[in-house]
């Protein structure tokens, strides 16, 4: 899947988890940079995106991810992989 | 009050969303604020956030405090202090197979089996105990799903070495706990995980990452679940469950296809399902679930359905009916009516989607399951919304429905006489009006928080507030139970009175509405005052603080012959006094029984 739709289905989803409509997410996003990117709604982000493209992100694969653009890589890998 | 209904919406769409839908259910004016501790053996965020979204759909507002990670058993008996200086109206103890620390070993043996479930009940009394001992709050506890593992195959449910056998001994005896403590109410996630099944239950990839044992399904149904039976402590479950009847009750229209052809009884595949929905609403009338009828049908017709002899529903199952062809929503709030119970205790089922959306948009606060027109999933779906929740099985509870259907046959006979003292007369009434008692502890709390139509100030007690008020000698508690030629109508009446030199301040004043109109607040008025004069009150002081719901009791002091004291424009509260020397027992019509002491 192209890596800007990727993009912006993620942009979508964290709105709608984050409750923020106007949200602009970058490949550069993290849980510094974007507001109420909590432990919590790491979560449910993940679990949100695991539904989304039926996918599951193996343990330790979380931790190493930097931002969002490492994320969008990640889910990449596992769709081609499908 | 608008009424999200987030029954009609699936997992997915709540997980995703509960932030938005949180922001709009917490701007609803109104909610009642209510604190819960969660003490917790593993992350608890996910269940208190969703419990959160919940409950504010039930109109509740919550706050939360969590113990730290893992600390149950500490943050309640060790240093309760958190939990002291939170001040938690309800505990939720939340523990897993986890957190169990004496699970037998495998080479246990029978003799020592009953050690182990001993030892771990034991450090659960410590908890309740405890927290029985520094909070006035309701606890609940959850007992155990089965473990994940059954390292001894099917022998694990036999064998005293056995984790499931042991597992299943351990909620026997939560179960037995629950059973004699009003204070500690059982959630059942023995239940709750077996709905979904254990391999959709457990996630161990998220308890690893984040120390959630469970998958985002099944916190949701912990979270619903819990919700549930806050409602129920509150008095909040829902009481009426109203049935269409073609194609909802039996199958086919039996204005058309006339009684003799309607699908019902043991013929066919159809007619069995139908039979079988009909036992389900038998069971929930036969535990205090009101039954009643919304058709649009001719009456007569209709009525023909139930004299069916394969029928297991008969017309006396049904509290009220009403078939005609008025609009539905029109019918229901006839019935709420006519039962005196508000239309946010009713739950409508009907196999057409659009009597369903009609009733839902006109009726706030009604609850109306997408029950689609599959008469096989009815039950399923009803039961999935939890509504009917009951917090303890009390004889009230059980003789309620037969109380309603004495009602209707007042009703009846109340038109026979020349006027309404007379009739008041013929019902033979009498009345135990008396100081709390520890018997009755649990009803009275129980009533100050369902009770929202005839009561002045609408405070809400817990269990652990009675019963501290019932030892307190500035308190005048007392209770009243009314009955009449057509059965008991059990503890219907409290009135509350705070000392302070000689004024008794009426903190309390409530009744249940199916004993309106009786006379019974004369009565209790009598006993009030003769209570008051015996510690030397001189006057009666009670307040009326208005709610949307208590319109009724506006002018209650007003016609008990209270002088109006203050109005405050603004509010509309009104204080109102009584002078007690002058005053003459009025009650006419009830005869108060003599208090039976020893």
């Amino acid at each position: 899947m192209d890596s800007n739709i990727l993009l912006e289905e993620l942009q979508s989803i964290f709105r709608d988890i984050l409750d923020q409509p106007d949200l602009v997410l970058t490949r550069g996003s993290n849980a510094n940079n974007v507001e109420d990117w909590d432990s919590l709604a790491h979560i449910n982000l993940v679990t949100a995106i695991e539904k989304r493209y039926k996918i599951k992100f193996a343990l330790g694969e979380l931790q190493e991810l930097k931002d969002v653009g490492d994320m969008i890589d990640l889910i990449q890998v596992k769709l081609a992989a499908k | 009050m608008i009424y999200m209904n987030l029954d009609h919406l699936a997992i997915d769409e709540i997980l995703l969303k509960r932030r938005s839908l949180r922001r709009q259910l917490s701007a609803e004016e109104g909610l009642q604020p209510v604190r819960i501790a969660v003490l917790g053996g593993s992350t608890t965020n996910e269940i208190v956030d969703l419990l959160e979204l919940f409950l504010l759909a039930s109109g509740f507002q919550p706050a939360f405090h969590q113990s730290e990670y893992g600390r149950f058993y500490e943050d309640a008996v060790l240093d309760p202090s958190d939990l002291i200086a939170f001040a938690p109206d309800i505990v939720y103890i939340h523990t897993s197979f986890l957190n169990v620390q004496s699970v037998p070993p495998v080479h246990c043996s029978e003799a020592d089996f009953q050690g182990y479930v001993e030892a771990e009940l034991g450090r659960y009394k410590q908890i309740w105990q405890s927290v029985e001992e520094h909070v006035p709050a309701q606890i609940i506890q959850n007992n155990f799903e089965l473990p994940p593992f059954a390292f001894l195959g099917n022998l694990d449910a036999v064998s005293s070495g056995g984790a499931s056998r042991f597992f299943l001994a351990l909620n026997a005896e939560f179960a037995r706990a629950a059973a004699t403590d009003p204070r500690l109410t059982l959630q059942d996630v023995h239940r709750l995980s077996a709905q979904i099944g254990l391999a959709q239950w457990f996630d161990w990839d998220r308890y690893f990452g984040y120390k959630i044992l469970t998958t985002s399904e099944g916190s949701v149904l912990l979270a619903r679940s819990l919700a549930s039976i806050v409602r129920a402590i509150y008095g909040k479950s829902r009481k009426v469950l109203v049935l269409d009847l073609d194609n909802t009750l039996w199958g086919g229209v039996i204005g058309d296809d006339g009684v003799d052809n309607i699908q019902i009884g043991r013929e066919t595949p159809v007619a069995e399902a139908y039979t079988a929905f009909q036992e389900y609403c038998l069971s929930l009338r036969n535990r205090g679930v009101l039954l009643a009828v919304c058709s649009k049908n001719n009456e007569d017709v209709a009525k023909q359905g139930f004299e069916h002899p394969d029928s297991v529903l008969k017309l006396e199952h049904i509290s009220c009916f009403k078939a005609n062809w008025e609009p539905k929503h029109e019918n229901i709030l006839a019935i709420a009516k006519e039962l005196n119970l508000g239309v946010d205790s009713f739950v409508f089922v009907d196999d057409n989607p659009a009597e369903r959306s009609i009733v839902e948009s006109q009726i706030g606060g009604i609850a109306v399951p997408d029950v689609g027109n599959e008469v096989t999933r009815y039950a399923a779906i009803i039961e999935a919304g939890r509504y009917f929740e009951p917090v303890s099985m009390s004889e009230e509870d059980l003789a309620r429905a037969a109380l309603y259907q004495n009602n209707a046959a007042r009703a009846s006979s109340e038109a026979k006489f020349a006027n309404y003292g007379e009739y008041l007369d013929s019902l033979e009434m009498s009345a135990e009006i008396e100081r709390f008692k520890p018997l009755y502890l649990e009803r009275i709390a129980q009533l100050t928080n369902k009770s929202n139509q005839f009561n002045l100030t609408t405070r809400r007690y817990t269990l652990a507030e009675m019963e501290a008020i019932s030892r307190d000698a500035q308190y005048i508690g007392l209770y009243g139970k009314l009955s009449d030629r057509f059965g008991d109508n059990g503890l219907i009446s409290i009135v509350l009175g705070r000392r302070e030199g000689d004024l008794l301040h009426i903190d309390l004043w409530l009744m249940s509405c199916r004993v309106l109109k009786r006379d019974m607040e004369l009565a209790m008025l009598d006993v009030l005052v003769s209570e008051a004069r015996e510690i030397g009150i001189r006057t009666l002081q009670g307040q009326y603080l208005p709610t949307k719901k208590n319109g009724m009791v506006e002018d209650h002091y007003e016609k008990l012959g209270f002088d109006l004291v203050s109005l405050d424009p603004e509010s509309k509260i009104s204080v109102w006094t009584l002078d007690v020397s002058g005053y003459i027992p009025r009650t006419q019509h009830i005869k108060i029984l003599e208090p039976v002491h020893g």
